[in-house]
């Protein structure tokens, strides 16, 4: 608990706080890790070998094949979402399935499938990026700033 | 007649005519299968959304209920029922294709104790000679609701809970035969300050306690009163603080008394339900299924349930509210 939290709590409440939490189970930290580090390995390594063969048999670029690779992925991470596999998938990989570009397409389409009956404009439409928006949101917000710095630092004759 | 501070002894002793349990797919595979009346593999009931199979399934209940005490729904007064959806909208749903008169109820996972207190009470005033009540949770819709989409991938912490998808519905009546509802004690809103949806039944334990104490020291009753006490849906996380809560503050419940129905519902090797059930219809299917059906056969004669109900919505939460909590006790005799 963060001071400053712990600020707003009255005494009592304190008190039970520090007597529940010796009563719950912690969360497995380091063997969510490993798994995490296990799954998101072989992801990885899956999307190394999906790069290959397109290197090898469909003759892209070592660059050029990285698009079709991340299509890959995230055709086979909705498919599995869809199937109502992923979230299982998830809860024991835990960070090994969101880290990856499978966490990005799952938000998408389990919120898309979700929303379904709300209709397709509003529902679908509306609703899709309703996880995955803060990512895009930051993601280029982020992009932006750092672009920012770089152009300054270039001006500056930093770089 | 109301004792001590905030509990109700109903005179008349209303009784319990008819009651019914209908359950999803993970209740299926639970301990209790065979205490439902009707079970359902596709947790969509064949309807095209989840609120809709919600809707369904209090449908089902109410149906079942008033079938088997051999009433038509015209014999019923009133109808009380509650969910935790949008605006109560399952319920509201249903009572229009019901078409009996409707009072809507919102008491998150305390609703079903709170419906069936409200019920007592009003036919133990003489205002109905029968009242129904109703309550459901659907695991999908809630979800929904309060957390992500359902087929979102992320990993909950084990004190996490799997909401029941199920509703329960007891009919209370002036005459007839079977368990009686004699008591009652209404919970006051507790709040200690917790904010972790994914840890409901540790929000939520001090609310039962609260409400636990109120009860037996209104009543001047000892624990040893009753064959069976159960928390509505604190979990195995929850319980375990209520119960050394309860031990701290000098109420000693014996263990094999005390118990909960978000333990009971599931099987510990169901990995999905992670610390135990949660929802209305956790203590609704319980109590209304399970427990009545034990009292019918003699097995139990006094018991007390305690429905713990945690009062956050989506939004409160994301204001980064804590969760306050209510518990409502009935106990049943038989």
């Amino acid at each position: 608990m963060s001071i400053k939290k712990k600020k707003k709590l009255t005494p009592i409440q304190q008190e039970y706080q520090q007597f529940a939490q010796e009563r719950e189970p912690k969360r497995p930290i380091l063997f969510n890790c490993v798994k995490a580090f296990f799954v998101g390995g072989f992801i990885c390594t899956l999307g190394q070998a999906i790069q290959m063969i397109f290197v090898k048999y469909f003759h892209f670029s070592q660059e050029g094949a990285a698009n079709p690779t991340v299509a890959v992925i995230i055709i086979i991470t909705v498919l599995l979402t869809g199937f109502g596999v992923f979230d299982h998938i998830a809860q024991y990989a835990g960070a090994g399935t969101v880290i990856p570009i499978t966490g990005f397409a799952n938000t998408m389409a389990s919120a898309a499938i979700e929303h379904r009956t709300e209709g397709f404009v509003l529902g679908v439409g509306g609703n899709m990026f309703k996880l995955s928006g803060p990512v895009i949101v930051y993601g280029v917000f982020s992009a932006f700033v750092v672009s920012l710095l770089v152009i300054s630092l270039r001006a500056l004759g930093v770089m | 007649m109301l004792k001590g501070h905030q509990t109700w002894v109903f005179e008349t002793k209303p009784t319990i005519i008819a009651s019914a349990a209908v359950g999803g797919p993970s209740e299926a595979k639970g301990p209790l299968a065979s205490d439902f009346d009707l079970l359902h593999g596709d947790i969509r009931l064949g309807q095209d959304s989840y609120e809709k199979a919600e809707q369904k399934l209090q449908e089902q209940a109410c149906e079942t209920a008033i079938k088997k005490a051999n009433m038509k729904k015209e014999d019923v007064q009133f109808l009380l029922s509650g969910d935790l959806i949008n605006q109560i909208v399952p319920s509201s749903f249903s009572a229009r294709t019901l078409s009996v008169p409707f009072l809507g109820l919102y008491g998150a996972c305390s609703t079903s104790m709170q419906g069936l207190s409200l019920a007592s009470l009003l036919v133990d005033s003489k205002f109905a000679k029968n009242a129904l009540v109703c309550v459901s949770s659907h695991n999908a819709a809630s979800e929904k609701q309060y957390r992500y989409p359902t087929e979102y991938g992320s990993q909950k912490p084990p004190t996490a809970q799997w909401t029941v998808t199920g509703s329960g519905a007891a009919l209370v009546s002036d005459q007839g035969e079977g368990p009686k509802v004699t008591a009652s004690t209404i919970g006051r809103v507790i709040d200690m300050g917790l904010s972790d949806p994914f840890n409901m039944g540790a929000a939520m334990a001090p609310a039962a306690v609260d409400t636990l104490e109120a009860h037996f020291r209104d009543l001047d009753r000892d624990p040893s009163y009753y064959d069976l006490i159960a928390t509505g849906d604190l979990g195995r996380v929850g319980h375990r603080i209520a119960g050394d809560l309860l031990k701290k503050h000098g109420l000693n419940i014996p263990e094999e008394i005390f118990t909960d129905c978000g333990i009971l519902i599931y099987n510990k090797d169901q990995p999905v339900v992670m610390a135990g059930g949660s929802g209305c219809g956790c203590a609704a299917v319980t109590t209304f299924g399970h427990f009545l059906n034990r009292m019918r056969k003699g097995e139990l004669r006094k018991i007390l349930v305690i429905a713990t109900g945690a009062l956050l919505s989506p939004m409160s939460y994301q204001q980064k509210e804590s969760i306050p909590s209510v518990a409502h006790a009935v106990c049943i005799e038989i």
